[in-house]
Protein backbone atom coordinates (compact mmCIF):
# COMPACT_ATOMS: atom_id res chain seq x y z
CA UNK A 1 0.00 0.00 0.00
CA UNK A 2 1.43 3.39 -0.98
CA UNK A 3 1.87 6.12 1.61
CA UNK A 4 -0.95 8.16 0.09
CA UNK A 5 -3.27 5.16 -0.09
CA UNK A 6 -2.78 4.61 3.63
CA UNK A 7 -3.59 8.25 4.35
CA UNK A 8 -6.68 8.18 2.13
CA UNK A 9 -7.91 5.10 3.99
CA UNK A 10 -7.32 6.83 7.33
CA UNK A 11 -8.93 10.20 6.56
CA UNK A 12 -11.60 9.19 4.06
CA UNK A 13 -14.37 8.81 6.59
CA UNK A 14 -13.44 11.62 8.94
CA UNK A 15 -16.82 13.16 9.81
CA UNK A 16 -17.82 16.15 7.70
CA UNK A 17 -20.87 18.39 8.06
CA UNK A 18 -24.00 16.95 6.53
CA UNK A 19 -26.63 18.97 4.68
CA UNK A 20 -30.09 18.25 3.37
CA UNK A 21 -29.59 19.97 0.04
CA UNK A 22 -26.86 21.01 -2.39
CA UNK A 23 -26.93 24.68 -3.46
CA UNK A 24 -26.09 25.13 -7.13
CA UNK A 25 -25.28 28.33 -8.98
CA UNK A 26 -25.68 28.62 -12.73
CA UNK A 27 -22.54 30.06 -14.30
CA UNK A 28 -22.44 31.97 -17.57
CA UNK A 29 -20.86 30.19 -20.54
CA UNK A 30 -17.24 29.41 -19.66
CA UNK A 31 -15.91 31.58 -22.48
CA UNK A 32 -17.59 34.53 -20.76
CA UNK A 33 -16.87 33.57 -17.16
CA UNK A 34 -14.42 35.23 -14.81
CA UNK A 35 -12.53 32.49 -12.96
CA UNK A 36 -10.70 32.45 -9.64
CA UNK A 37 -8.75 29.79 -7.82
CA UNK A 38 -9.58 29.06 -4.23
CA UNK A 39 -7.16 26.56 -2.79
CA UNK A 40 -7.07 24.82 0.56
CA UNK A 41 -3.32 24.33 0.31
CA UNK A 42 -2.48 26.89 2.98
CA UNK A 43 -0.67 29.29 0.66
CA UNK A 44 0.74 32.58 1.87
CA UNK A 45 1.61 35.59 -0.20
CA UNK A 46 5.13 36.91 -0.52
CA UNK A 47 6.83 37.92 2.67
CA UNK A 48 4.40 36.12 4.96
CA UNK A 49 6.15 33.03 6.26
CA UNK A 50 3.66 32.23 9.00
CA UNK A 51 2.94 28.52 9.28
CA UNK A 52 -0.81 27.87 9.21
CA UNK A 53 -2.27 26.56 12.48
CA UNK A 54 -4.59 23.53 12.54
CA UNK A 55 -7.62 25.50 13.77
CA UNK A 56 -7.16 28.60 11.62
CA UNK A 57 -10.21 29.07 9.38
CA UNK A 58 -9.05 32.35 7.88
CA UNK A 59 -8.01 32.94 4.28
CA UNK A 60 -5.30 34.83 2.47
CA UNK A 61 -5.64 36.92 -0.69
CA UNK A 62 -3.11 36.14 -3.42
CA UNK A 63 -2.64 38.79 -6.11
CA UNK A 64 -3.01 37.08 -9.48
CA UNK A 65 0.39 38.31 -10.65
CA UNK A 66 2.25 36.95 -7.61
CA UNK A 67 4.39 33.88 -8.15
CA UNK A 68 6.46 33.92 -4.96
CA UNK A 69 3.78 32.25 -2.87
CA UNK A 70 4.64 29.96 0.02
CA UNK A 71 3.16 26.56 0.85
CA UNK A 72 2.48 27.04 4.56
CA UNK A 73 0.19 24.12 5.34
CA UNK A 74 0.91 22.72 8.81
CA UNK A 75 0.81 19.07 7.74
CA UNK A 76 4.00 17.29 6.65
CA UNK A 77 2.00 14.39 5.22
CA UNK A 78 2.08 15.14 1.52
CA UNK A 79 4.67 15.65 -1.21
CA UNK A 80 6.07 19.16 -1.39
CA UNK A 81 8.62 18.82 -4.17
CA UNK A 82 5.93 19.09 -6.85
CA UNK A 83 5.01 22.54 -5.63
CA UNK A 84 8.66 23.53 -5.19
CA UNK A 85 9.27 22.65 -8.84
CA UNK A 86 6.01 24.02 -10.27
CA UNK A 87 3.47 25.99 -8.27
CA UNK A 88 0.82 25.19 -10.89
CA UNK A 89 0.66 21.66 -9.54
CA UNK A 90 -1.42 23.09 -6.68
CA UNK A 91 -2.16 26.65 -7.76
CA UNK A 92 -2.69 26.54 -11.54
CA UNK A 93 -2.63 30.27 -12.10
CA UNK A 94 -0.52 30.07 -15.27
CA UNK A 95 -2.87 27.46 -16.68
CA UNK A 96 -5.84 29.79 -16.16
CA UNK A 97 -4.00 32.59 -17.94
CA UNK A 98 -3.36 30.25 -20.87
CA UNK A 99 -7.03 29.27 -21.03
CA UNK A 100 -8.02 32.94 -20.97
CA UNK A 101 -5.54 33.76 -23.75
CA UNK A 102 -7.02 30.94 -25.80
CA UNK A 103 -10.54 32.26 -25.24
CA UNK A 104 -11.65 29.14 -23.37
CA UNK A 105 -12.52 31.17 -20.28
CA UNK A 106 -13.61 34.79 -20.20
CA UNK A 107 -11.00 36.19 -17.82
CA UNK A 108 -8.89 35.42 -14.78
CA UNK A 109 -9.71 37.05 -11.46
CA UNK A 110 -7.38 39.76 -10.21
CA UNK A 111 -6.85 37.86 -6.97
CA UNK A 112 -7.14 34.30 -5.78
CA UNK A 113 -7.70 32.96 -2.28
CA UNK A 114 -6.24 30.33 0.00
CA UNK A 115 -7.61 28.59 3.04
CA UNK A 116 -5.97 25.63 4.74
CA UNK A 117 -7.66 22.25 4.57
CA UNK A 118 -7.44 19.31 6.96
CA UNK A 119 -9.17 21.40 9.57
CA UNK A 120 -10.53 20.46 12.95
CA UNK A 121 -14.32 20.01 13.10
CA UNK A 122 -15.00 23.28 14.92
CA UNK A 123 -13.37 25.22 12.10
CA UNK A 124 -16.11 24.14 9.69
CA UNK A 125 -18.55 26.48 11.44
CA UNK A 126 -16.13 29.38 11.16
CA UNK A 127 -15.74 28.78 7.43
CA UNK A 128 -19.44 28.16 6.87
CA UNK A 129 -20.68 31.20 8.76
CA UNK A 130 -17.84 33.70 8.80
CA UNK A 131 -14.74 33.42 6.64
CA UNK A 132 -16.43 31.54 3.78
CA UNK A 133 -19.04 34.26 3.22
CA UNK A 134 -16.30 36.89 3.58
CA UNK A 135 -14.31 35.12 0.87
CA UNK A 136 -17.42 35.00 -1.33
CA UNK A 137 -17.74 38.78 -0.97
CA UNK A 138 -14.11 39.24 -2.05
CA UNK A 139 -14.79 37.11 -5.11
CA UNK A 140 -18.06 38.85 -5.95
CA UNK A 141 -16.38 42.27 -5.71
CA UNK A 142 -13.99 41.06 -8.39
CA UNK A 143 -16.85 39.86 -10.59
CA UNK A 144 -15.98 36.18 -10.25
CA UNK A 145 -18.46 33.74 -11.80
CA UNK A 146 -16.60 30.46 -11.37
CA UNK A 147 -14.23 29.11 -8.73
CA UNK A 148 -11.80 26.27 -9.29
CA UNK A 149 -11.22 24.64 -5.91
CA UNK A 150 -7.89 22.92 -5.46
CA UNK A 151 -6.63 20.90 -2.49
CA UNK A 152 -3.06 19.91 -1.74
CA UNK B 1 -13.17 22.35 0.41
CA UNK B 2 -16.72 21.03 0.11
CA UNK B 3 -17.91 23.51 2.74
CA UNK B 4 -16.42 26.35 0.70
CA UNK B 5 -18.14 25.05 -2.41
CA UNK B 6 -21.48 25.20 -0.65
CA UNK B 7 -20.88 28.74 0.63
CA UNK B 8 -19.80 30.03 -2.79
CA UNK B 9 -22.66 28.34 -4.64
CA UNK B 10 -25.14 29.85 -2.19
CA UNK B 11 -23.58 33.24 -2.99
CA UNK B 12 -24.13 32.69 -6.71
CA UNK B 13 -20.60 31.61 -7.64
CA UNK B 14 -20.37 28.28 -9.43
CA UNK B 15 -17.66 25.92 -8.25
CA UNK B 16 -15.88 22.82 -9.37
CA UNK B 17 -13.43 21.11 -7.08
CA UNK B 18 -10.54 18.76 -7.62
CA UNK B 19 -10.90 15.93 -5.13
CA UNK B 20 -7.96 13.90 -3.87
CA UNK B 21 -9.77 11.85 -1.20
CA UNK B 22 -12.84 10.37 -2.87
CA UNK B 23 -14.66 9.31 0.29
CA UNK B 24 -14.54 12.86 1.62
CA UNK B 25 -15.90 14.20 -1.67
CA UNK B 26 -18.74 11.68 -1.49
CA UNK B 27 -19.57 12.57 2.08
CA UNK B 28 -19.62 16.37 1.75
CA UNK B 29 -21.92 16.35 -1.31
CA UNK B 30 -20.65 19.51 -2.95
CA UNK B 31 -22.09 20.09 -6.44
CA UNK B 32 -19.19 19.15 -8.69
CA UNK B 33 -15.95 17.30 -8.09
CA UNK B 34 -13.39 15.87 -10.46
CA UNK B 35 -11.71 13.14 -8.45
CA UNK B 36 -8.03 12.85 -9.27
CA UNK B 37 -6.20 9.81 -7.91
CA UNK B 38 -2.93 11.71 -7.99
CA UNK B 39 -0.31 12.03 -5.25
CA UNK B 40 -1.26 14.09 -2.23
CA UNK B 41 0.46 17.42 -2.76
CA UNK B 42 0.09 17.18 -6.55
CA UNK B 43 -3.63 17.66 -7.30
CA UNK B 44 -2.92 18.72 -10.91
CA UNK B 45 -1.03 15.45 -11.35
CA UNK B 46 2.29 16.11 -13.04
CA UNK B 47 4.63 19.04 -12.32
CA UNK B 48 5.79 21.02 -15.36
CA UNK B 49 3.49 19.02 -17.65
CA UNK B 50 1.38 21.81 -19.15
CA UNK B 51 -0.81 19.65 -21.44
CA UNK B 52 -1.61 17.26 -18.60
CA UNK B 53 -2.53 20.07 -16.22
CA UNK B 54 -4.69 21.79 -18.84
CA UNK B 55 -6.48 18.50 -19.47
CA UNK B 56 -7.27 18.18 -15.75
CA UNK B 57 -8.69 21.71 -15.65
CA UNK B 58 -10.71 21.23 -18.84
CA UNK B 59 -12.21 18.03 -17.45
CA UNK B 60 -13.13 19.91 -14.27
CA UNK B 61 -14.66 22.84 -16.13
CA UNK B 62 -16.70 20.46 -18.27
CA UNK B 63 -18.66 19.59 -15.13
CA UNK B 64 -19.95 23.16 -14.84
CA UNK B 65 -22.56 22.54 -17.50
CA UNK B 66 -23.90 19.48 -15.71
CA UNK B 67 -27.17 19.80 -13.81
CA UNK B 68 -27.25 16.32 -12.24
CA UNK B 69 -25.55 17.44 -9.06
CA UNK B 70 -23.96 16.41 -6.79
CA UNK B 71 -21.58 14.73 -9.21
CA UNK B 72 -18.15 13.20 -8.88
CA UNK B 73 -16.32 12.29 -12.05
CA UNK B 74 -13.11 10.27 -11.96
CA UNK B 75 -10.05 11.33 -13.92
CA UNK B 76 -9.12 8.27 -15.98
CA UNK B 77 -5.41 8.35 -15.12
CA UNK B 78 -3.96 7.24 -11.78
CA UNK B 79 -0.63 8.60 -10.57
CA UNK B 80 0.72 7.07 -7.36
CA UNK B 81 3.36 8.30 -4.98
CA UNK B 82 6.63 6.35 -4.93
CA UNK B 83 7.58 6.65 -1.28
CA UNK B 84 9.06 3.15 -1.33
CA UNK B 85 11.95 4.33 -3.49
CA UNK B 86 14.29 7.12 -2.46
CA UNK B 87 15.26 9.77 -4.99
CA UNK B 88 18.74 9.38 -6.41
CA UNK B 89 20.61 12.40 -5.11
CA UNK B 90 24.32 12.32 -4.39
CA UNK B 91 25.21 13.54 -0.93
CA UNK B 92 28.25 15.77 -0.44
CA UNK B 93 31.47 14.29 0.93
CA UNK B 94 32.53 15.05 4.49
CA UNK B 95 33.98 18.56 4.33
CA UNK B 96 34.67 19.61 7.92
CA UNK B 97 35.24 16.76 10.38
CA UNK B 98 34.95 19.18 13.31
CA UNK B 99 31.24 19.61 12.58
CA UNK B 100 28.44 17.18 13.38
CA UNK B 101 27.90 15.04 10.25
CA UNK B 102 24.36 16.40 9.80
CA UNK B 103 25.50 20.02 9.94
CA UNK B 104 28.44 19.28 7.64
CA UNK B 105 26.09 17.55 5.19
CA UNK B 106 23.67 20.48 5.17
CA UNK B 107 26.42 23.01 4.55
CA UNK B 108 27.72 20.83 1.73
CA UNK B 109 24.30 20.98 0.07
CA UNK B 110 24.29 24.78 -0.03
CA UNK B 111 25.50 25.06 -3.65
CA UNK B 112 22.66 22.78 -4.75
CA UNK B 113 20.13 24.80 -2.76
CA UNK B 114 21.48 27.97 -4.36
CA UNK B 115 21.16 26.49 -7.85
CA UNK B 116 17.53 25.58 -7.26
CA UNK B 117 16.85 29.03 -5.79
CA UNK B 118 18.18 30.55 -9.00
CA UNK B 119 16.17 28.15 -11.17
CA UNK B 120 13.02 28.96 -9.21
CA UNK B 121 13.64 32.70 -9.61
CA UNK B 122 13.91 33.17 -5.86
CA UNK B 123 10.85 31.19 -4.82
CA UNK B 124 11.69 29.09 -1.77
CA UNK B 125 9.74 27.58 1.10
CA UNK B 126 12.58 28.38 3.46
CA UNK B 127 12.32 31.21 5.94
CA UNK B 128 9.75 30.41 8.62
CA UNK B 129 12.41 30.30 11.32
CA UNK B 130 15.60 30.91 9.42
CA UNK B 131 16.99 31.28 5.93
CA UNK B 132 19.74 29.12 4.41
CA UNK B 133 22.37 30.80 6.55
CA UNK B 134 20.62 29.51 9.67
CA UNK B 135 20.27 25.87 8.55
CA UNK B 136 23.33 24.74 10.47
CA UNK B 137 22.01 26.40 13.62
CA UNK B 138 18.55 24.85 13.22
CA UNK B 139 20.03 21.39 12.74
CA UNK B 140 22.30 21.88 15.76
CA UNK B 141 19.24 22.66 17.86
CA UNK B 142 17.49 19.55 16.51
CA UNK B 143 20.59 17.53 17.51
CA UNK B 144 20.15 18.84 21.04
CA UNK B 145 16.55 17.62 21.04
CA UNK B 146 17.67 14.24 19.76
CA UNK B 147 20.18 14.09 22.61
CA UNK B 148 17.50 14.75 25.22
CA UNK B 149 17.29 18.52 25.65
CA UNK B 150 13.88 20.04 26.22
CA UNK B 151 12.30 22.32 23.65
CA UNK B 152 13.20 25.35 25.74
CA UNK B 153 16.80 24.22 26.22
CA UNK B 154 17.08 23.87 22.44
CA UNK B 155 15.61 27.32 21.89
CA UNK B 156 12.25 26.15 20.52
CA UNK B 157 8.62 26.28 21.47
CA UNK B 158 5.76 24.14 20.12
CA UNK B 159 5.27 26.30 17.04
CA UNK B 160 8.87 27.08 16.16
CA UNK B 161 10.03 23.47 16.35
CA UNK B 162 7.46 22.49 13.67
CA UNK B 163 8.41 25.50 11.58
CA UNK B 164 12.10 24.64 11.93
CA UNK B 165 11.42 21.06 10.81
CA UNK B 166 9.61 22.41 7.74
CA UNK B 167 12.45 24.83 6.99
CA UNK B 168 15.02 22.05 7.18
CA UNK B 169 12.89 19.79 5.00
CA UNK B 170 12.38 22.58 2.46
CA UNK B 171 16.14 23.22 2.29
CA UNK B 172 16.84 19.55 1.58
CA UNK B 173 13.94 19.23 -0.88
CA UNK B 174 15.01 22.23 -2.88
CA UNK B 175 18.64 21.06 -2.90
CA UNK B 176 17.42 17.64 -4.08
CA UNK B 177 15.61 19.21 -7.04
CA UNK B 178 18.95 20.64 -8.16
CA UNK B 179 20.76 17.34 -7.60
CA UNK B 180 18.24 15.31 -9.59
CA UNK B 181 18.01 15.81 -13.33
CA UNK B 182 14.20 15.75 -13.21
CA UNK B 183 11.40 16.27 -10.71
CA UNK B 184 11.37 12.99 -8.77
CA UNK B 185 8.12 11.09 -8.29
CA UNK B 186 6.01 12.15 -5.33
CA UNK B 187 7.52 11.40 -1.93
CA UNK B 188 10.81 10.08 -3.35
CA UNK B 189 12.69 13.09 -2.02
CA UNK B 190 10.93 12.74 1.31
CA UNK B 191 12.15 9.14 1.51
CA UNK B 192 15.66 10.27 0.55
CA UNK B 193 15.69 12.82 3.35
CA UNK B 194 14.46 10.55 6.12
CA UNK B 195 16.30 7.36 5.13
CA UNK B 196 19.48 8.51 3.41
CA UNK B 197 20.60 11.75 5.00
CA UNK B 198 22.23 12.46 8.35
CA UNK B 199 19.81 15.28 9.03
CA UNK B 200 16.79 13.10 8.34
CA UNK B 201 18.00 10.71 11.03
CA UNK B 202 18.36 13.63 13.43
CA UNK B 203 14.80 14.87 12.81
CA UNK B 204 13.44 11.38 13.37
CA UNK B 205 15.52 11.01 16.55
CA UNK B 206 14.37 14.41 17.80
CA UNK B 207 10.71 13.45 17.36
CA UNK B 208 11.25 10.15 19.13
CA UNK B 209 13.14 11.81 21.99
CA UNK B 210 10.37 14.35 22.54
CA UNK B 211 7.75 11.62 22.51
CA UNK B 212 9.76 9.44 24.91
CA UNK B 213 10.19 12.40 27.26
CA UNK B 214 6.43 12.85 27.45
CA UNK B 215 6.30 16.10 25.50
CA UNK B 216 2.93 17.14 24.12
CA UNK B 217 2.04 15.34 20.89
CA UNK B 218 1.69 18.64 19.04
CA UNK B 219 5.43 19.24 19.48
CA UNK B 220 6.69 16.03 17.86
CA UNK B 221 3.88 14.54 15.78
CA UNK B 222 4.35 16.83 12.79
CA UNK B 223 8.14 17.04 12.70
CA UNK B 224 8.22 14.56 9.82
CA UNK B 225 5.72 12.66 7.66
CA UNK B 226 3.88 9.95 9.55
CA UNK B 227 5.02 7.24 7.14
CA UNK B 228 8.65 8.19 7.83
CA UNK B 229 8.45 8.35 11.64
Amino acid sequence: MSADTAIRARVGDIPVPTFDSTPVASPPPLREARVAIVTTAGLRSAGDVTLWQPTDGSFTVLPAAARDVQLSHFSPNFDRTGFAADLNIVYPVDRLNELAAAGEIGSVASRHLSFMGAQADATFSTILLDTGPAAARVLREDGVDVVLLTPV
Amino acid sequence: MGVLARVFEAAGIATVGISIVRRQAENIKAPRFLHCQFPLGRPLGKPNDVPFQLDVIRRAFALLSRTDVPIIEDHPIVVDDEADEAATCTLPPRLDPTLHPAVDEALGLRPAYNRQLLAAEGRTALGRVGGPDQIGNLITRMIRLAEGSTLGEAGFDADSVRAAAQDIRAYYEEAALALADHVPAARQVETWIYTQTETGQIIRAAARALKAAGAEQSTWYHLLPGNQA
